[in-house]
């Protein structure tokens, strides 16, 4: 009997005085945080999706709440976060652009030829271990196979036709999909630039006419015709700057493979 | 020279997940990459070296003096479980920066069953306290040996054409198969 009760009083003592430990470190080593902080977690739409370039919701609410990032920096939260984190914090809202993420490919199944019939795994990523990165004759169009899709925590991208499109409202810019893409097609372009150029190919115009019917052919009519100078040709391909396009138009209208928006 | 072979034959010889099946469950769950393994690796290596002191200055300090050597193991969860909480208060007062690289290994390891089977195996082999730390570090070292080996192959396995049968699991297990037998190969080394 005294055995037990020895046992047990033992094992007692031992938690008693780790807890008492405990509760004594609990409140010595306690973190003070910044009530600021807590606030602008709450606002912060807590998808942890780290868009704004921190590893979660957390750092960035510490960001803001240091003021080393503006309220605006969530781009999952948008303008309705931004003012509610703006009068918590009672500093002035500064408007950032919005921008949303675009992929550089019109190449759907009807204009992009295929080279073969492809019968494995549905993921761009694996695709491109076969020949050619998969069965579209084009090796810098999109595949189609959704590895962008599947990463979208917003459900902003669709397979339309074999090709990714974005749905511009739905879109946060959070950037998974860039990373995601084996063929980089996609960037973040501001989302009022209504023109872009739909194709990624640096191939020669006869080789892209070979693969694609929707591809730059590099004839750069579209730079020389641009009163802006926002184009500039890299490669066989076109690229408009977004932030000295003028909306203009004339681009579009030049176009002989009509792939600009 | 005892305490070298000690520290080799706890990480290769006596491999915790590889020869002694303890502490799975992270060896399979934080095994997708080769970062979270070290973070992971490094913070069971962080913990494991202090439990094993803890837990033999609790058993020759208060057990064998009363006589309660039977009670080892529930003494020892409860001490692993209570200087897990203490280290990682005491980091994220005094040295943010490990905090946040351990990140959420440090509570996960507190039911770490390779923690408790090492401090329960310094013990039964009768290892002094400083023999104790040594084995701990030892078998830590050879438990992030092994998950970050095991990371590196599964970060290749994600390209390889697996039968669907095989994927996930399974794929993964036999692969942990493969390399207990080649950790078998350091069996004759001491």
């Amino acid at each position: 009997m005294t055995e037990i009760m020895i046992a047990a009083a033992v094992v007692c003592g031992v938690g008693i005085v780790i807890g008492i430990l405990l509760g004594v470190a609990g409140e010595k080593f306690k973190v003070e945080v910044d009530p600021k902080e807590v606030a602008v977690r709450e606002l912060l739409p807590g998808n942890n999706c780290g868009g704004c370039g921190f590893p979660g919701c957390d750092g960035l609410a510490a960001a803001i709440a240091k003021g080393e990032m503006p309220p605006s920096a969530c781009p999952v939260g948008g303008e309705a976060v931004a003012e509610a984190i703006s009068k918590a914090l009672g500093i002035e809202n500064t408007e950032t652009a919005r921008y949303v993420a675009f992929v550089k490919c019109a190449g759907d199944c009807e204009k992009a030829k295929d080279v073969y019939e492809y019968v494995g795994p549905k993921s761009c990523v694996l695709a491109q271990n076969n020949p050619n990165g998969g069965p579209k004759a084009c090796t810098y169009g999109c595949t189609g196979y959704g590895s962008c899709k599947a990463v979208c925590e917003f459900d902003a991208i669709d397979i339309i036709d074999g090709i990714a499109v974005i749905n511009k409202d739905k879109c946060k810019a959070c950037g998974k999909c860039i990373e995601a893409c084996p063929r980089n097609l996609i960037e973040l372009v501001p989302y009022d630039a209504e023109h872009l150029v739909r194709c990624n190919s640096h191939d020669r115009g006869l080789d892209v006419k070979a693969a694609c019917s929707a591809g730059c052919i590099g004839c750069s009519l579209c730079a020389k015709n641009c009163e802006a100078s926002a184009i500039t040709m890299d490669k066989n391909l076109a690229h408009i700057d977004a932030e000295k396009c003028n909306n203009c138009g004339v681009c579009k209208q030049k176009c002989p493979v009509k792939i600009i928006t | 020279m005892d305490i070298l072979l000690l520290a080799i034959g706890a990480a290769l010889v006596n491999n915790v997940i590889l020869s002694q099946f303890l502490g799975l469950c992270p060896f399979l769950g934080v095994s997708k990459s080769v970062n979270t393994a070290t973070g992971m690796g490094a913070a069971v290596i962080f913990v494991m070296t202090i439990a094993s002191a803890a837990t033999s200055i609790i058993y020759y300090g208060i057990l064998e003096r009363f006589g309660l050597e039977y009670l080892n193991t529930i003494v020892f969860i409860l001490v692993i479980a209570a200087l897990v909480q203490f280290v990682e208060m005491f980091l994220k007062k005094k040295v943010k920066s490990l905090y946040e690289s351990l990140g959420v290994y440090l509570p996960l390891i507190t039911t770490n069953c390779a923690v408790l089977g090492i401090a329960i195996s310094n013990v039964q082999e009768g290892y002094t306290i400083f023999q104790s730390i040594v084995n701990g570090f030892g078998s830590a070292f050879g438990f992030t040996i092994a998950i970050v080996i095991l990371a590196g192959i599964r970060e290749k396995l994600e390209y390889s054409p697996i039968p669907e049968s095989f994927k996930g699991t399974p794929i993964v297990l036999i692969t942990s198969g493969l390399m207990a037998i080649a950790f078998f190969g350091f069996s004759g080394l001491i």
